[in-house]
């Protein structure tokens, strides 16, 4: 491989010849014979060229770069062999390393941090890894450094001989060397082996071959092949012998070896090596000063150019696995701080040797800036598409404006042109999923437990996120210590079916609320109505401690290549789902993931025409753009927890040990039908052009496969299909119809960022592109689709791929001097706007109308289209609501009626209800016909205008009144399909809600059906709360009954203006409520027979605390008209007559009737009770315990009543025929 | 109305061990003259409440009932006139009415064959003529109309006073223009929890949204709060976003702490309302 390298050094092959080659592998005719002879001969190694160069240039920079290449190149290990050399870096332990750098290591704590977290990306602390960075075993998620089940993944890469010093341990998460926690520096292991920073084709024994899941694109293994990773044995055409170029990748390596182990014992291997990045690193700003870089002392100017220009070809011909990460590493040359004194006569020696790779590449600083500033010239256009924070950082890098002027100036050209700000959003503090009667009331559930145990469920749902909320920050606090036996305990209650479906909805409606953006910001709502006064009720304390929080918190972003992580609030549902552990949710999950991403991603989103409109400024675009980021959001989400849910099971630690094994999963993982067809919806957007909506959201899905993944056949089709689409996005091909820059820009960032997935095969990338062509489809060039729509805008790009935001992280840090972890720059803080989700059109395409429908669309703009899909969604739906309200509400009121019929007629025994219902149903169904007529009615009613008002005034009327007609059309047709399908089931079930309302009330409290009084209209509603009057009332009675103390009683006047407190209260009846007219009603009945037994102490002199009997009249005359006039509510007087009310004039003494008398004849006489209610009630009293004398007395009363004439005016005489022979005082009034 | 914790717990204090009477009442609205009596006795009656529930238990094993249904036989032997019930029950510190049921309940096990159903024991509470014996009926009575905590003359009141106080909201809602959907229309549509009013168009209130408004008759002392949040305000939050609670008796300051997570305590119909403005442009 460096041969190719050579050759071009040496000039014999023109840097477009090879790119060419290594990006085609056949002749160009461009090419001159000379060179095609060169490359002919190399052509075995055709495709280790660029997995070589990445490797040369990570190898050469590594003593700029003293952590090891942050950068990992994921590439094949056959490659970089580098001829040995004199000053090729030391490599032994890590203080050997950090002897080279005597002061703190600039880059180190934010990147390197990140990046040791990230586990792999790079050589960091961790164990050495022999393939580039691939290595590290480390979690998963990034911040939190926990351990979790399912992240496991990082398998040590790398394989190599046997013998080869290497460490290659499992990751060790609780060592906090390998995984500091965030925001802590690692301290430097004593002992540890500094780890190979190159990528190293240490050939690799049989078996090990076999059991690497590096294997997962090839056919049959070839076990010959002693010296070659398995990943390029199936398909590379020499792999039978050993060609030459293997031969001399042998030598190399063999010669590298011998070199490397001459150096560690030459390299004065300190004592005590000095701590990498230790506690003591002294701050950053004090220490490291950035060495001048200047132009002039650039070392071998063209040999930096020559391999500037090939690595940059390689870039912009996507031959690279990840854009970014490369743009990374040279902005990481470009802000070099120091360089270690190397200037040491091994090199002087090889100094005319321009020609030869031994000489190192970065000689200094200077070198370094130079190559760095070569490469971004080369990659100015994608650099003006980045944030404008970016472009001024660079626009401003000194070092930059030294080395080249002329880029400077067009990035400032460039900054100054940009509109793109990426704002941070904040997110809302969560927000519930609302209730929604047409899906979560009780006729959604089979049955009244269902209802209620999903009723509890949500509330313990909440409870749960509220709880995480307030604690998830807490570091002693552990989800599944805190909510797992809760969570559990409640998904064990969801037993029906149904109910899972109803929890998994709430789920997933709360997931898209709350996590919608990356940090677990959002506050889009999808499809439902943004809360306008959310945003502007400010609860200002909450954003000011998240703004805190932010600024507080350390990026999280971990390094250009972070691992997929599941950022903010969506670890709150990552957890859910772990800690519930149901396979039932988890199934009912994937089924509702799934069918919401089929959904969103066949929505038909708007087709911007291009030219029609002047483009940003056009209001619809900017409606358009946001509803694609929303819809594009919400997938990346869906998809992401759709992965993590569906390979959850298969998810392990390490890869399968060995080759028996691996094929017997994938035997039987290739009878298991994927969780969602990904392969044909990636091949439908591919052909649809729309590969920019469906690939971010498959990579965010394929992110979370097993190791097994890649290996079938499946999957590996569409791994395949996915390198072919990033080849081809060429980023400096910019046609007509072709996709768009920033959507190409999105598609290489999640698809580079995909392929350094450690479960995705390393050699993925690097595989011939043979088996690509049976997958590849034909793109109709003429077709435009989404992806030549300019919907990717840099908001959008960053917010999906927060890691380029490192770029300016680095940038920045260099600035400040100081890390980059704290994100050295302010960033600016919007709140978000919000958006929704159009509605989705109806599908509804049959006939020649539709057709001609269709047709009249075409030609208009899509916003009409919209507009009237839109209109006939609502008003179709508004619709049926419309009927439901008064069709089948006018039902009900007649079923009511009938029913209320037959208790009349019946009585209280109705019969079955099933039966009752079956009858009511039969005379109110046949109604239902009339909903059609009404419905079409409403619908030609309402649609026009409605059409009318949302599009422009400007709308032709020809054109106007077709869009209405067909919105009246598409209305009528959805109102018109449901209620003729619906509306005899919804009659029924309307009925059957009301007759077991009305079989319900008629229990306990017939009161409350009577039909009720209102006050009149003039009443003020100043009558005293019944409420008071109760208490008021019971106090009298408390007092009446006793016990008391001597002083306490009541006065005649307050008594009556307690009565005619009540006739007010019961006048006004604003505030009384059945029940308590109820209690007043029995209070004022046991007020009376307290009042005929003289029971009620009267404040007053001591002689007197009787009540007059004129006073005592007055107010039964008072009671008997409240009862009579008043109260409309039953009230209870047969109480009156009642044995203990009765009996209350046994106790006193003497005894006296005449108010008894008096209130049983006026009881008459208002007609408030009957002679034959009185007389039964007597027939009980007589029936009851007497004393002797009180029976005879109580006889001689009833034969009084009873034998009285109906007398108009009360003859109260009549008692005193019973006083005298009974000895008793009849006090007269 | 709205206390501090240190307050409430002043007046907390002097109600252990109060017999739930008219008498102790007054002595209660004479020691804190400056707070309103609804309040008083809102706070009085919860205190007296917990004191309940954590005696409960005590006075139901059977030998406490054997023993005070032994006491109150002898005690309306001697005197059937005698407020014997409600002695019994201020002795042993217990609610008069939660005494007078536990002697009904023991008095119809005695004369009847079958134990007497729950229904049946409440009419009687309810309508003390029912009784078959006249002196129990007096006796249950009495404990009934002097029982300020319990029984059903109580329990109407707080009833009465709760919808009195919806109705209070309903009209200041309807006097500010405000649509709102009450709990008997979110029922009809099948709302599996309704709050008193749920908003039809959002409002602000001191800057926090409200969707909801739940009028509460009652004192918020910390243990009705924190019940009340369980079963009904986070219920709602969980359904409808944001809401407002009005405690009409006030409540204890330090309970208001919600307000950023959509929870916010008044003790009045808030004054300080905003509305969404519909533009007119």
């Amino acid at each position: 491989m460096a041969a190719v390298l050579e050759s071009l050094l040496r000039g014999e092959v023109s840097v477009a010849a090879a790119v060419r080659w290594v990006a085609r592998s056949t002749r160009s005719s461009e090419d001159s014979s000379a060179e095609a002879a060169a490359l002919n001969s190399l052509r075995p190694l055709r495709k280790e060229f660029v997995p070589f160069l990445l490797n040369f240039l990570r190898e050469q920079s590594s003593r700029v770069l003293p952590q090891g290449p942050p950068t990992p190149a994921k590439t094949p290990g056959a490659s970089a062999a580098l001829p040995a050399r004199p000053g090729a870096p030391v490599r032994g332990g890590r203080g050997a390393r950090s002897q080279l750098f005597p002061t703190a290591e600039p880059l180190s704590t934010a990147v390197e941090g990140a990046l040791a977290r990230r586990g792999g990306r790079r050589r960091g602390p961790g164990p050495s890894r022999e393939r580039g960075g691939r290595g590290l075993g480390g979690p998963e998620e990034g911040a939190s450094g926990e351990s979790l089940p399912w992240a496991g993944a990082r398998r040590p890469r790398g394989s190599g001989s046997p013998g080869s010093p290497r460490l290659c341990d499992p990751p060790n998460l609780s060592n906090l060397e390998e995984f500091p926690p965030v925001g802590t520096v690692p301290p430097g292991p004593a002992s540890r082996t500094k780890p190979s920073r190159r990528i190293n084709p240490t050939p690799v024994s049989e078996e090990r071959s076999l059991s690497k899941p590096k294997t997962c694109f090839t056919s049959p293994p070839i076990s010959c092949v002693p010296s070659y990773q398995p990943s390029t044995l199936d398909t590379s055409p020499w792999g039978l012998g050993l060609p030459q170029g293997c031969r001399s990748l042998q030598e190399e390596r063999e010669m590298l070896r011998k070199e490397r182990s001459k150096q560690l014992q030459q390299a004065p291997t300190p004592a005590c090596p000095v701590p990498e990045s230790g506690s003591s690193i002294p701050s950053r700003t004090g220490s490291l000063t950035a060495e001048p870089a200047d132009p002039a002392r650039v070392s071998f100017r063209q040999r930096l150019e020559l391999v500037a220009l090939i690595y940059s070809s390689c870039i912009a011909e996507n031959l690279v696995p990840n854009l970014f990460l490369e743009l990374y590493f040279v902005i990481q040359l470009l802000t070099v701080r120091r360089m270690v004194a190397t200037k040491d006569s091994d090199f002087e020696s090889s100094q005319g040797a321009l020609d030869s790779l031994e000489t190192p590449l970065f000689q200094s600083i200077h070198d370094c800036v130079f190559f760095a500033v070569q490469v971004l010239e080369h990659q100015f256009q994608v650099l003006s598409y980045l944030d404008k924070g970016t472009l001024k950082l660079l626009a401003e890098n000194e070092r930059l404006l030294c080395f080249s002027p002329a880029l400077q100036g067009r990035l400032r050209v460039a900054f100054e042109g940009s509109v793109a700000k990426v704002s941070l959003m904040i997110p809302p503090s969560a927000q519930a999923v609302s209730f929604q009667p047409e899906t979560d009331n009780r006729a959604n559930f089979s049955s009244d437990r269902a209802f209620h145990t999903f009723k509890k469920q949500r509330d313990v749902f909440y409870e749960v996120l509220r709880e995480w909320e307030d604690h998830h920050e807490e570091p002693s606090w552990d989800f599944e210590k805190g909510l797992g036996n809760r969570i559990r305990a409640m998904m064990s209650q969801l037993s029906a079916a149904c109910s899972h479906s109803h929890f998994v909805r709430l789920f997933q409606k709360q997931l898209l609320q709350m996590c919608q953006s990356p940090g677990g910001a959002g506050g889009m709502v999808l499809g439902e109505a943004p809360d306008v006064l959310n945003m502007l009720g400010a609860d200002k304390l909450g954003r000011l401690r998240q703004l805190q929080e932010r600024l507080v918190a350390p990026q999280s972003s971990g390094g250009p290549c972070p691992p997929p992580t599941f950022p903010g609030c969506q670890g709150f549902f990552r957890d859910f789902i772990l800690s519930a552990s149901s396979f039932q949710f988890n199934q009912h999950l994937m089924d509702s993931l799934s069918l919401k991403i089929r959904e969103l991603n066949s929505l038909a989103l708007p087709q911007h025409e291009p030219g029609d409109e002047d483009g940003e400024s056009d209001v619809d675009w900017q409606g358009e753009r946001r509803q694609f980021a929303v819809v594009l959001l919400s997938l990346r989400l869906l998809a992401k927890f759709l992965g993590f849910v569906a390979f959850l099971p298969y998810r392990g630690p390490e890869p399968p040990p060995t080759r028996e094994l691996q094929d017997s999963i994938l035997a039987l993982r290739s009878q298991v039908p994927p969780v969602l067809d990904v392969r044909t919806l990636l091949q439908q957007g591919l052909w649809a052009r729309r590969a920019v909506l469906t690939v971010p959201w498959l990579v965010e899905f394929l992110s979370f496969a097993d190791h097994i993944v890649p290996l079938l056949d499946y999957y590996r089709s569409v791994f395949a299909l996915l390198l072919h689409l990033y080849r081809s996005l060429i980023l400096s091909q910019e046609n007509e119809g072709e996709m768009c820059f920033l959507n190409k820009l999105l598609l290489l960032a999640v698809l580079g960022w995909l392929f350094q997935i450690p479960t995705v095969p390393e050699d993925l990338f690097f595989l011939e592109e043979g088996p690509v062509d049976a997958f590849e489809v034909d793109i109709p060039a003429s077709e435009r689709g989404l992806d030549s729509v300019p919907v990717v805008d840099q908001q959008l790009l960053y917010t999906c791929c927060p890691y380029i935001g490192e770029l300016r992280k680095l940038l920045a840090s260099w600035v400040s001097g100081s890390s980059g972890r704290s994100g050295g720059f302010v960033r600016k803080i919007t709140p978000t706007t919000t958006t929704s989700l159009g509605a989705q059109p109806p599908k509804t395409s049959q006939g020649l109308q539709a057709q001609l429908a269709q047709a009249f669309f075409h030609n208009q703009p899509p916003s009409l289209r919209r507009t009237v899909e839109f209109v006939a969604e609502r008003i179709g739906s508004n619709c049926v609501k419309h009927v439901k309200a008064t069709l089948v509400a006018d039902l009900v009121r007649q079923a009511e009626v009938l029913l209320q019929e037959q208790l009349v007629t019946r009585g209280q025994e109705v019969g079955d209800p099933a039966q009752l219902l079956e009858v009511l149903c039969s005379q109110l169904c046949p109604h239902g016909s009339q909903a059609l007529t009404q419905g079409r009615e409403f619908c030609q009613r309402k649609s026009p205008t409605a059409v009318e008002a949302l599009l422009p005034e400007e709308t032709p009327a020809a054109v106007l009144s077709s869009a209405e007609n067909i919105a009246v059309g598409l209305a009528t047709e959805k109102a018109c399909s449901w209620l003729s399908a619906n509306i005899t089931a919804l009659i029924r079930r309307e009925v059957k809600a009301a007759m077991s309302r009305m079989l319900r009330s008629q229990g306990p409290e017939p009161a409350a059906r009577v039909e009720r009084r209102g006050c009149s209209r003039a009443c003020e509603h100043h009558a005293p709360l019944p409420s008071h009057l109760i208490s008021e009332i019971k106090d009298v009675l408390s007092l009446a009954v006793g016990p008391r103390d001597p002083e306490e009683g009541v006065s005649p006047e307050h008594l009556e203006q307690l009565l005619s407190q009540l006739g007010q209260s019961l006048q006004c009846r604003q505030f009384l409520c059945p029940t308590a007219e109820q209690h007043l009603a029995k209070c004022s009945v046991e007020l009376a027979s307290l009042l005929v037994a003289d029971q009620i102490p009267i404040l007053g002199p001591p002689t007197q605390h009787r009540l007059e009997r004129g006073q005592a009249r007055r107010l039964l005359h008072m009671l008997l008209s409240l009862w009579k006039e008043d109260f409309q509510g039953p009230v209870p007087l047969q109480v009156l007559l009642s044995p203990r009310n009765v009996g209350l004039l046994a106790d006193t003494r003497p005894r006296e009737w005449d108010l008894m008398l008096f209130l049983l004849r006026e009881l008459v006489e208002k007609d408030l009770m009957g002679r034959l209610e009185i007389e039964a009630c007597f027939g009980s009293l007589r029936e009851a315990q007497w004393p002797g004398d009180f029976s005879e007395e109580l006889a001689t009363l009833f034969r009084l009543f009873l034998a009285e004439p109906h007398l108009p005016e009360p003859q109260l005489r009549a008692c005193e025929l019973v006083r005298p022979n009974r000895g008793t005082v009849l006090a007269q009034s | 109305m709205i206390l501090t914790k240190a307050q409430y717990d002043e007046i907390a204090q002097c109600l252990v061990s109060v017999p739930p009477t008219r008498q102790s009442l007054r002595k209660l609205k004479q020691r804190f003259p400056s707070q309103s009596q609804a309040t008083l006795l809102s706070i009085f009656s919860q205190e007296y409440q917990k004191h309940i529930k954590r005696t409960h238990a005590k006075h139901h094993t059977p030998e406490a009932i054997e023993s005070y249904y032994q006491r109150y036989l002898n005690g309306v032997g001697k005197n059937g006139a005698a407020p014997v019930l409600l002695e019994l029950a201020n002795e042993v510190d217990y609610a008069p009415s939660l005494m007078a049921r536990i002697i009904l309940e023991r008095f119809l096990q005695e004369h009847g064959q079958t134990p007497p159903s729950k229904s049946v024991i409440n009419s009687m509470l309810r309508d003390p003529s029912q009784i078959p014996d006249g002196v129990l009926a007096n006796q249950v009575y009495q404990c009934i109309v002097n029982d300020c905590c319990y029984g059903p003359l109580v329990d109407c009141i707080k009833h009465a006073i709760g919808y009195e106080h919806e109705v209070l909201l309903r009209g200041l809602l309807l006097e500010k223009n405000l649509s709102f959907l009450d709990e008997d229309q979110l029922r009809a549509k099948g709302y599996d929890k309704t709050p008193d009013f749920i908003l039809q168009v959002p409002v602000a209130v001191e800057g926090h949204i409200i969707h909801w408004i739940e009028s509460k008759a009652s004192f918020g002392d910390e243990c009705s709060h924190h019940a009340y949040l369980h079963g009904q305000f986070w219920s709602y939050w969980n359904r409808f976003g944001p809401g407002l609670v009005i405690y009409w008796y006030g409540f204890i300051q330090e309970l208001d702490c919600h307000r950023e997570r959509g929870i916010l305590l008044k003790a009045c119909f808030p004054t300080d309302i905003v509305t969404l403005c519909h533009s007119t442009a």
